[in-house]
């Protein structure tokens, strides 16, 4: 359970995150969406102690993050950042076990999670000592992917881990993650600015605007019954194109 | 890095007493003698060290140092025990302040410096005013007074001379001088128009190469209008204690060496390309019929030395620059606060002109190697630390922000994530200091620390071009060794996967 309690963060004079709470029970999926700049990233970072709130607290299975703490918590945090964040100078195995290396866990445990986490990605054993560079866009996010799982987080943060890939690709990853997670039963964030996508992992979503949250709830709930006229806006204005698509084709 | 640190100290300090030793071997009772940078000096110079060991102790010969100054200082401090100095160098400029007027004041003033002084050579190295001896001689002219019995006469001066209040304008006044036509131009120049006739008087020193070369005649200073150069040897008191025997040889050069024997000696190095060492040894025999036995070093010989000075120079100096200013450089990127105040430092420390930086050194850690190592040192540290800065401020945040949220702890992060990736930069900085070292240590030789700057200061002081290529080019070739040896060293260290990309964005551009 993830508990963020009056939490807020500014940068300079403008106020990046209002102070805000929010609650994620272990095992659920929640989506955190809204328009550009609005405060998710910076959500996500204060969450893995990456950035230090200016006021409120943060409390993780019991335990409140604080800076002496932070680096054991983050052992069981996956964190996938937006820009992918692989080390180039690494190759895919180096890069997803570096961790593990370095916490000097067991060769033959490392080998055998590796092989478990590459079968889940669907990544192609030959694939592991390529570097960075010689992977197609999709794949590297699949290794980050398989980064962050690699010690088998409790909780996974997952910064539009599909951004940037064509549409097929993008699909086609959907699936798998929903169907990794569904595997896995951990407590996932995730970002996006795809309504669709938001409904399609979420089981709650929770809508930004400004820094602030707007709404918290089921997609239907916020479809239904949003909270403020914006809801509705930002719902229609990704639905709205594909709409008249559809309209045009008739 | 605590670590690393002392360990860099602790080389330094080694390197500095190895140097040390190479350049002055300790031996029970030894004699260094200094000489400035033009050749009078150093056959004088030369003199000094045959005198000495005529004596059977061990001397040595820090040739051509880097001005008055140094020598001065050298002297105070004990890293030289004897070099030749004039009298109005003495008067004039190291104890201005003093307002010494006799002999004997500045004598008196010596000693309180624990300095001696022997009695003047016999030469007064000053202006002169010189012609033809074969022109003077036909117009009868003997002073400088005479001159103005001939208002014919073409003057050509170099411009030194020629715009210095006591040059031309005041030797015009002193001896109302009537020629009109006077000219300014280069030295080179102005011997060339004498020998050819469109010139006939001219300014000179008075022990020139040329005057013996070209057949001149210095004219009396009959108005004595120049200061006076006397030519003596200033040597440490405690010499006489320590080698009585050499201060008594020092001695009895005084009076002995004339104006047209010094002038004849200079054109004898000078002009007919004859080694220091032998033309003083020629003088010590004629003079006071002592033989010397010297040794000339084959040019092999000299390249060799001169190498291994030059490496151990830039090798100390380098090592040690890398092994401080890459930790700098972290601890620079790491700290925000002490981010600029270590570049600004070191950016400091780079704008002194490199000379100056070697002068400074010497108070601190006296002439020779180790003040040469540490200018070097401190000259090599910026470009590493700034590019160590660099390298690891410009890894993406995002790779940064991974590693942190992965779990890595500081320490860790360095070693895995961002030296590795800050390779190429912390490479090119070792790169751009190494060629810089390689170059800046020729100057070094100005200090006593020898190396490739040692043929380039004498080809300079002989007006010799291969001389000074002797030198050059096996610096600019050393340059290049060292930056092709990092390229090798970078090929090794550089990561893999950061080659693939800069090869796939080559072929892409
Ligand atoms: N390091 C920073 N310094 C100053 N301002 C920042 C910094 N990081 C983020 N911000 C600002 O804080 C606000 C929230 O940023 P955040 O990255 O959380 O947005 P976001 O919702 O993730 O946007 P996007 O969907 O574009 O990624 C933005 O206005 C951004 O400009
Ligand atoms: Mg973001």
């Amino acid at each position: 359970m993830l508990v963020i309690s009056q939490v807020s963060k500014r940068y300079g004079d403008a106020p990046a995150l209002a102070p805000t709470d929010l609650q994620v029970p272990s095992g659920e999926s929640l989506v955190l969406i809204g328009p550009s700049g609005c405060g998710k990233s910076t959500l996500l970072r204060l969450i893995a102690g990456l950035i230090q709130p200016d006021s409120g607290t943060i409390t993780f299975e019991g335990t409140r993050l604080s800076s002496e703490n932070i680096l054991q918590i983050r052992q069981r945090m996956g964190y996938v950042i937006q820009e992918g964040g692989l080390f180039p100078h690494l190759t895919v195995r180096d890069n997803v076990t570096v961790m593990a290396r370095y916490l000097h866990r067991d060769a033959s445990w490392i080998d055998c999670r590796i092989n478990e986490l590459a079968q889940l990605a669907r990544l192609p054993e030959e694939m592991m000592s390529r570097f960075p560079a010689e992977l197609s866009g999709g794949q590297r996010q699949r290794v980050s992917l398989m980064r962050a799982l690699m010690l088998d987080p409790d909780l996974l943060l997952l910064d539009e881990p599909l951004g940037a890939l064509d549409p097929m690709i993008r699909y086609e990853l959907q699936q798998e993650l929903k169907a990794i997670f569904g595997q896995l039963g951990k407590t996932v964030i995730m970002v996006t600015h795809d309504i669709a996508e938001a409904a399609f992992f979420g089981q709650t979503l929770v809508l930004m605007r400004d820094g602030h949250i707007v709404q918290a709830g089921p997609f239907k709930e916020l479809a239904q019954t949003p909270a403020e006229p914006f809801v509705e806006q930002f719902i229609t204005a990704q639905r709205e194109p594909m709409a008249q698509l559809v309209e045009a084709l008739r | 890095m605590k670590a690393k640190q002392r360990i860099g100290v602790m080389l330094l300090g080694f390197c500095a007493l190895l140097v040390n030793t190479v350049v002055s071997a300790e031996a029970p009772v030894s004699i260094t003698v200094g000489s400035k940078g033009f050749t009078e000096s150093v056959i004088l110079g030369e003199m000094l060290r045959h005198l000495a060991r005529q004596t059977g102790i061990e001397a040595h010969h820090q040739r051509q140092l880097g001005g008055t100054r140094v020598l001065w200082n050298a002297l105070l401090s004990g890293e030289i025990d004897a070099y030749p100095e004039y009298t109005g160098t003495l008067l004039q400029e190291i104890l201005v302040k003093e307002n010494l007027q006799t002999e004997a004041e500045l004598k008196q003033a010596l000693t309180e410096r624990g300095l001696r002084m022997t009695s003047p050579l016999g030469f007064n190295n000053t202006y002169a005013i010189g012609m033809k001896a074969e022109l003077a001689e036909r117009l009868k002219l003997r002073t400088i007074s005479d001159l103005k019995n001939h208002p014919e006469l073409v003057l050509g001066f170099g411009s030194e001379f020629m715009d210095r209040a006591d040059g031309w304008p005041g030797l015009q006044q002193g001896y109302q001088l009537p020629q009109q036509n006077v000219r300014g131009l280069d030295h080179d120049l102005a011997y060339r128009g004498i020998e050819s006739g469109t010139l006939h008087v001219t300014d000179l020193y008075a022990t020139d190469a040329e005057i013996a070369y070209y057949k001149l005649r210095a004219l009396e200073d009959d108005l004595n209008y120049f200061p006076v150069y006397n030519a003596v040897i200033l040597y440490r008191a405690d010499v006489e204690q320590r080698a009585p025997e050499v201060a008594a040889m020092f001695n009895r050069l005084a009076g002995r060496i004339d104006a047209p024997t010094m002038s004849r000696m200079n054109a004898q190095v000078k002009l007919n390309g004859e080694p220091e060492s032998a033309v003083a040894a020629g003088f010590l025999k004629q003079a006071f019929n002592l033989d010397v036995d010297y040794q000339i070093q084959s040019a092999w010989q000299r390249f060799w030395q001169h190498t291994g000075e030059h490496l151990v120079l830039v090798g100390i100096s380098l090592s040690a620059a890398i092994l401080f200013a890459v930790p700098l450089g972290i601890l620079a990127a790491r700290r925000e606060r002490l981010g600029p105040i270590v570049l600004g430092v070191a950016g400091i420390l780079q704008t002194i002109p490199s000379l100056a930086l070697f002068v400074f050194m010497i108070p601190l850690l006296g002439i020779g190697g180790p003040p040469a190592i540490m200018a070097l040192f401190l000259y090599s540290l910026l470009p590493i630390i700034r590019n160590t800065y660099a390298g690891l401020k410009d890894i993406p945040p995002a790779i940064v922000e991974s590693a942190q949220a992965l779990g890595l702890p500081s320490r860790a992060r360095l070693r895995i994530v961002e030296l590795p990736l800050a390779t190429r930069a912390i490479l090119a900085g070792i790169k751009t200091s190494a060629v810089i070292n390689v170059g800046t240590a020729a100057l070094s030789a100005l200090i006593g620390a020898g190396g490739y700057g040692q043929p380039i200061l004498t080809g300079i002081r002989l007006d010799d071009i291969g001389l000074i290529l002797q030198g050059a080019i096996p610096a600019a070739v050393l340059a290049l060794l060292v930056q092709g040896l990092f390229e090798l060293i970078e090929r090794g260290l550089l990561p893999k996967g950061l080659r693939i990309q800069t090869s796939e964005v080559k072929s892409a551009s």
